[in-house]
C-alpha cells in the first residue's frame, strides 16, 4: 500500500476583505496525484512559489485540500478524529531552524513531541536517547539550541520528529538557510535514516545536487507536477528544467553541452566519475 | 556576543541548592521572606543572618554575584533608609531645619535596610541556583490548582518558556537590524526625544514583522508536533520530590519556628 | 581611491573566558572598480570583515582606511563613509520597513539630507538599475517575492550612490533562476556604475564567473587571495578547510588525470566545453 497517496489535490488560498468576505483567491496547488511507497526517498523540486511548500503542508494535515483528497497510510487527512495520528505518522521539518525548536535545552526539545502524544516519562527518555543518537547529536543534548550551528539545529529538529516514531518525514527546504557544510550534514543524516530505519523521506528543495540520490523526483511549477521520474530521467531534460526556473548540476550541464556539440555521450550524466569514464574509456 | 547574555541570572554550579526541586526553592524563599518580617528583634536578625550565611555557603555561588543583584536597588534602598532616618518621630539627637534625626529613626532605618538587603539576597539565591526553565516548571506545578478556577496555568508557563528561548534570538536580530539601518544612514542616537522615538521606527517595524513571522512559524511547528494544549500531555522531566527536598522543608520550617519563638518569647 | 586594511585584528570579549578572535592580522587592499568575491563558511570571519569596511565595527588593533584616510581618526565622519561604502545585509527583511517600496528606497538618500524630490529621483534611478518593474513601486515591500525584496534592499543602498557596494550573501534562499538573475544584475551594476563591488558568498560556483578576485577566509585569517583561476588551483587545500572549488575544476582535473589533456584552469561550463572539445579533437587526430 502507498504511504502517501493523493488524487486531484487542489488548494486555494483565499484572501478576506475587511468585512470577512472572501475577495481574492489564489490556487497554490492543483491536480496533484502522488503515489509514494513506504521506504522511498522522494524529492520535490520547484522554484520559489511553485506550490511545493503548500503541497508539503498537506502531507501532515497542516493544510486540508480545497478539492480532492490525500491519504496518509490509508487515512484521509480530512478525518478530524485522526488528525493527531496523521501528524505523528508524517513528521515535518521546516526551513528556518530557529523557528521550530521549542525547548531551551536540546534534549527537552526532542522530548516535546512525545510529551504531546502522552507517552509515559520513561519511554520518552528512551525515544529521546535513540533519536539524538540517530542524528549524531547525543554530545549536544544538554546544550542550548541557540549555541548550535544551523546544520546542528536542523539535526535537532529531525531528532524531534524522529522521537514521535513517524513513518515518513517531510523536509520543507531544510537546507535553504544553511551553508554548504550544514547542507551536507543534514542531507547525510536524512539519507542515513532512510537507509537504516527505512523511513520514507520527502525532501523539498531547489538545490539540484541534493536530489541526485533520490529514488524519484517530482518537479512542480505553478502548483502542478510537471515532471516526474528518476533523477537521471529528470536531469536529461536540461532545457525543460531551465523553463521551470531550475538548473542542473554543472557536470550534467557540461555533458549536455558536449553532446549538443557532437560528442557521443548518454543523456542525464549525474556525476563527475560518469563523465570522466565516458570521455576516457 | 549578545547571545551570551544570560536571562535571569543563573549561575551554573553543582550544589545542594542547585539540585533542589524548584518548588522547594520557591516555597522556601517565600517562607524566608515571611520570616524576615517576623524577626523584629536583635536575636531575630542574628538567626536570619546565620540562616542566610548558611545558604550562601551551600549555594557555592560567589558572594560578589549576590551583591550584584543589589546594585539596581541601591537608589531605592537609599531613599527608604533616608526617609526612615528623618521621618520617624521620637527622641531627637540632631536637627537641621525641619530635618530631625531621631534615635528611633536610626534603629528603624537600620532594620529596614537589613531587611531589604536580606530580601534581595535571599531571592537572588533562588534565581542564581535555578535555571529559568526550572523556575517556569516549578511555577506551573505550584499554580496548578488554579486550573480549577480556569486560569490557563499550562499555557502561561509555555508562553514563559518560549519567551525565554526567543529573547536571545530577538536581541541578536535587533542588533542586525540596527546595523542594516545604520548602513543606510539611520541615526539612533542624536536628536531630542521625539526625533529619537521617530528614529526607532526603522528598527521596530522589521523587528515586529520578524517576531510575528517567527510566532507564526513556531505555532505551525508546534502543531506539526502534535501540540494541543496541556490536556493529556505527559512530561519528560516531571518534578518529583526527593528526600533532600523533605529535609530542606524541615530545615526551613524549624527555622521559621525558632524565629516565631524568639519573637514571642524574647 | 581604495579600501585598505592594515594588520586588522578583531577580538570578541577580550580578556574574558569567551574571548574569540574573529579576525587575525588581516592586511588587504581593494582598489577602486574591482569586483571581489569573499568566500568562507559560517564563522570564518567574513561577516566581521565586511563590517570593518564601512565602520560598523571598530578593529581591536590595526588600521582601516578609505581613500588614504584612517576612518577611526578623530573627526572622520563615519556617516559620510557609510554612504560611500554601502553595505547590503543578507536578509532584506532586516531593513525593509516603509509602507511602500519607493519610500523605503528613499530612506537612505533622505538620511543624507536630500529633499523629498531629490531622494525620490535617486530612488527611482536605483530601482531601475536593480531591474524592479515600476508597477511594484507603490506595493508594500512585504508582499514581494524573495528575489524582489532583495532588489529593493539593494536599491535602498544603491540610492545613496555609494562608490563601493558590499553585498552579504545576496542569493541566500533564492531558487536557481532567481540566484542567476540577481548575480547578473549585480554584474550589470558593476559595469554600469563603475563601482567597486564586494560579494560575500559561500558558494564558489555562484561567483566564479563574475569576480576579478577571490578572497578566501578561514578561521579569521586570509587563506587565499587571487584571481579565481589562481585560487581554484588550490582546490585540494580548499577542501581541507571545508570549501569546495566549482564542480568544473574537479571534472577538468580528473579528466587530465585520466589522460585527456584539457585545461585545468577552466572555471565555467563554456570554458570547459571549449577545452574538452579541443582535447578530444587532438586525441582523434593523433
Amino acid at each position: 500500500m502507498e504511504i502517501i497517496k493523493s488524487r486531484k489535490l487542489k488548494y486555494e488560498y483565499i484572501k478576506y476583505d475587511d468585512n470577512g468576505q472572501p475577495c481574492e483567491s489564489y490556487t497554490a496547488v492543483k491536480d496533484v496525484d502522488l503515489d509514494v511507497k513506504a521506504g522511498q526517498f522522494i524529492s520535490i523540486l520547484g522554484h520559489n512559489g511553485s506550490g511545493k511548500s503548500t503541497l508539503a503542508k498537506h502531507i501532515n494535515a497542516l493544510l486540508l485540500p480545497t478539492e480532492g483528497s490525500i491519504w496518509i497510510d490509508g487515512t484521509d487527512t480530512k478525518s478530524v478524529e485522526e488528525l493527531w495520528k496523521i501528524r505523528q505518522k508524517a513528521g515535518m521539518v521546516f526551513q528556518n531552524p530557529d523557528n521550530q525548536i521549542i525547548g531551551t535545552v536540546v534534549e527537552e526539545d526532542v522530548g516535546f513531541g512525545p510529551e504531546n502524544m502522552g507517552i509515559p516519562t520513561g519511554k520518552i527518555w528512551k525515544r529521546v536517547d535513540k533519536s539524538l543518537e540517530s542524528v549524531g547529536m547525543t554530545a549536544f543534548r544538554h546544550r542550548s539550541p541557540n549555541k548550535l550551528s544551523g546544520g546542528q539545529k536542523q539535526r535537532v529538529a529531525i531528532a524531534g520528529v524522529l522521537a514521535m516514531h513517524p513513518k515518513c518525514i517531510i523536509l520543507d527546504e531544510p537546507t535553504a538557510m544553511l551553508d554548504p557544510n550544514g547542507r551536507k550534514e543534514v542531507l547525510a543524516a536524512v539519507h542515513e535514516l532512510n537507509k537504516t530505519e527505512g523511513i520514507t523521506v520527502i525532501l523539498i528543495t531547489h538545490y539540484m545536487e541534493e536530489v541526485i540520490d533520490s529514488d524519484k523526483v517530482f518537479v512542480m511549477d505553478q502548483g502542478q507536477v510537471v515532471m516526474e521520474g528518476t533523477p537521471r530521467e529528470i536531469f536529461s531534460r536540461v532545457e525543460e528544467l531551465k523553463k521551470y526556473r531550475l538548473d542542473v548540476p554543472q557536470v550534467t550541464l557540461l555533458a549536455h553541452e558536449l553532446k549538443k556539440a557532437g560528442v557521443d555521450l548518454p543523456d542525464g550524466i549525474l556525476t563527475t566519475k560518469e563523465l570522466v569514464d565516458k570521455l576516457c574509456h | 556576543m549578545i547571545r551570551d547574555i544570560t536571562i535571569g541570572q543563573y549561575y551554573p554550579a553543582d550544589s545542594v541548592l542547585h539540585r533542589l526541586d524548584p518548588r522547594t526553592k520557591f516555597i522556601g524563599t517565600f517562607i524566608y521572606l515571611v520570616s524576615l518580617f517576623v524577626a523584629d528583634s536583635f536575636w531575630g536578625y542574628v538567626i536570619a543572618t546565620c540562616f542566610l550565611a548558611g545558604l550562601i555557603i551551600l549555594s557555592k555561588v560567589p558572594v560578589k554575584f549576590m551583591l550584584k543583584g543589589l546594585k539596581p536597588l541601591f537608589i531605592i534602598l537609599l531613599i527608604t533608609v533616608v526617609f526612615n532616618l528623618f521621618l520617624v518621630p521620637g527622641e531627637v539627637i540632631w536637627s537641621f531645619g525641619f530635618l530631625k534625626l531621631t534615635k528611633e529613626g536610626i534603629a528603624q532605618a537600620i532594620k529596614i535596610g537589613i531587611r531589604l538587603i536580606y530580601l534581595v539576597i535571599g531571592s537572588s539565591i533562588m534565581t542564581l541556583t535555578t535555571t529559568p526553565n526550572q523556575l517556569t516548571d516549578g511555577l506551573e506545578r505550584i499554580l496548578h490548582p488554579l486550573n480549577k478556577i480556569h486560569v490557563p496555568v499550562h499555557e502561561i508557563s509555555m508562553m514563559m518558556s518560549i519567551a525565554l528561548r526567543f529573547i536571545p534570538i530577538l536581541l541578536e536580530e535587533t542588533d542586525k537590524i540596527m546595523k542594516a539601518q545604520i548602513a543606510r544612514g539611520a541615526d539612533f542616537e542624536s536628536g531630542n526625544l521625539i526625533q529619537k522615538a521617530k528614529g526607532l521606527i526603522p528598527l521596530l517595524v522589521p523587528l515586529f514583522i520578524s517576531a510575528f513571522r517567527r510566532a507564526d512559524d513556531l505555532a505551525m511547528a508546534m502543531e506539526a508536533r502534535c501540540y494541543h494544549g496541556g490536556d493529556d500531555r505527559t512530561q519528560m522531566k516531571p518534578l518529583v520530590y526527593k528526600s533532600r527536598d523533605y529535609v530542606a522543608y524541615g530545615i526551613v520550617i524549624v527555622y521559621l519556628g525558632i524565629d516565631i519563638a524568639v519573637r514571642v518569647l524574647l | 581611491m581604495s579600501l585598505k586594511l592594515e594588520h586588522v585584528t578583531y577580538t570578541y570579549n577580550p580578556g574574558t573566558a569567551y574571548e574569540m578572535h574573529a579576525l587575525k592580522d588581516i592586511s588587504l587592499e581593494i582598489p577602486a572598480g574591482q569586483f571581489v568575491g569573499i568566500i568562507g563558511h559560517t564563522g570564518s570571519g567574513k561577516s566581521t570583515l565586511i563590517q570593518h569596511f564601512n565602520g560598523l565595527m571598530c578593529p581591536t588593533s590595526g588600521v582601516v582606511s578609505y581613500k588614504e584616510e584612517n576612518i577611526w581618526q578623530e573627526g572622520y565622519s563615519l556617516k559620510r563613509l557609510r554612504s560611500q561604502v554601502g553595505l547590503v545585509f543578507q536578509y532584506p527583511e532586516h531593513q525593509l520597513f516603509e509602507a511602500d517600496v519607493l519610500s523605503d528606497v528613499c530612506f537612505g538618500p533622505k538620511n543624507q539630507g536630500l529633499s523629498n524630490e531629490e531622494a525620490e529621483k535617486k530612488a527611482i534611478e536605483a530601482l531601475q538599475q536593480v531591474g524592479l518593474k515600476e508597477k511594484y513601486y507603490k506595493s508594500s515591500p512585504f508582499e514581494l517575492s524573495g528575489g524582489q525584496k532583495r532588489r529593493v534592499a539593494i536599491a535602498g543602498v544603491l540610492a545613496m550612490e555609494p562608490e563601493v557596494l558590499i553585498l552579504d550573501e545576496p542569493t541566500a534562499g533564492l531558487d536557481p533562476k532567481g540566484r542567476d538573475e540577481i548575480l547578473d544584475q549585480i554584474a550589470y551594476l558593476h559595469e554600469q556604475r563603475k563601482i567597486t563591488v564586494i560579494l560575500v558568498s559561500h558558494s564558489m560556483e555562484d561567483i566564479a564567473r563574475y569576480v576579478d578576485r577571490i578572497l578566501v577566509m578561514n578561521k579569521g585569517e586570509k587563506a587565499f587571495d587571487g584571481t579565481p583561476k589562481e585560487v581554484f588551483a588550490h582546490y585540494k587545500e580548499l577542501e581541507q578547510i571545508g570549501l569546495a572549488a566549482p564542480q568544473i575544476t574537479y571534472i577538468m582535473n580528473e579528466l587530465q588525470a585520466a589522460g585527456l589533456p584539457c585545461d585545468c584552469s577552466a572555471i565555467t561550463v563554456e570554458e570547459a566545453k571549449a577545452s574538452i572539445l579541443k582535447a578530444l579533437e587532438r586525441r582523434k587526430n593523433d
